[in-house]
């Protein structure tokens, strides 16, 4: 089932790109339009999956065009840099995850803090990520849907993942 | 992103570098330098290891449910679209 297999891929790429649910599905709907249509032909190029996810993310642009893509906090740091000593050395240790917090990390606790930690993040970076990360794409797709060059993804990816672990470690904190 | 002159990297650059080594997209001069400072550096070990655990559990995120008006609307047309 066509449909079946990618509507939610869909709907959540979708979602990462326009500011509510309900324009989502719109635009994953008008998305399906336009395959059924035969608006978007399929010419064999690229795989299935990315051709259809090109069409929604152009569909996704047009539905909310962006003017400024600017958002409140937009860190061009990895790692805050107070975290480093004059040396450029992490001036404190850094917990470590894998040995003692294994069974804090659970996936399901913390789903929903990651999820909020997308949304909050800018929208470039968050679609790179959800196709990435969620969705599993190889970065060639990635820059095949969006539009990008692979330094740029790189660029998206590298700040979109250094967020979410930022995120992670300061809930990890509080525990 | 950084672009190394000296022999050496330091914590903070090394952060940097994370997701092009995790891609593939270092040369491999920088490449050594990179593994080179792992190896002497637990916390930047362990910040690799962050980052790969970030990947896995963001990976884990599970969609939210289409509602249940968008689910009969796409039933709808994939039909429509299977009939022409």
């Amino acid at each position: 089932m066509l449909v079946a297999r990618y509507q939610q891929p869909m709907l959540r790429l979708a979602r990462s790109m326009v500011p509510t649910q309900a324009v989502a599905e719109e635009v994953v709907q008008d998305t399906w339009m336009g395959v059924v249509r035969g608006i978007e032909r399929f010419e064999g190029r690229a795989s299935f999956k990315t051709w259809l996810y090109r069409i929604l993310a152009n569909r996704a642009r047009s539905a909310c065009p962006r003017e400024h893509e600017h958002t409140p906090f937009e860190s061009l740091h990895a790692v805050d840099p107070l975290r480093f000593d004059a040396q450029g050395q992490w001036a404190d240790p850094l917990d470590r995850w894998t040995e003692e917090s294994d069974d804090r990390l659970e996936a399901a606790t913390w789903a929903p803090i990651l999820k909020s930690g997308l949304d909050a993040l800018p929208p470039r970076q968050r679609e790179v990520v959800v196709l990435r990360d969620l969705e599993g794409l190889s970065s060639d797709e990635v820059c095949a849907v969006l539009g990008i060059s692979g330094g740029n993804q790189r660029i998206l990816l590298h700040r979109g993942r250094s967020r979410l672990r930022e995120i992670l470690e300061a809930e990890l904190r509080k525990v | 992103m950084l672009s190394l002159r000296r022999r050496d990297i330091v914590c903070q650059q090394a952060v940097e570098l994370v997701t092009d080594y995790l891609e593939g997209a270092l040369s491999r001069r920088d490449r050594r330098r990179f593994e080179r400072h792992l190896r002497a550096c637990p916390n930047c070990t362990g910040y690799l290891e962050q980052i790969k655990m970030t990947i896995e559990l963001t990976g884990e995120i599970e969609p939210d449910d289409l509602s249940p008006r968008a689910k009969a609307d796409l039933t709808e047309l994939y039909r429509r679209w299977r009939s022409e």
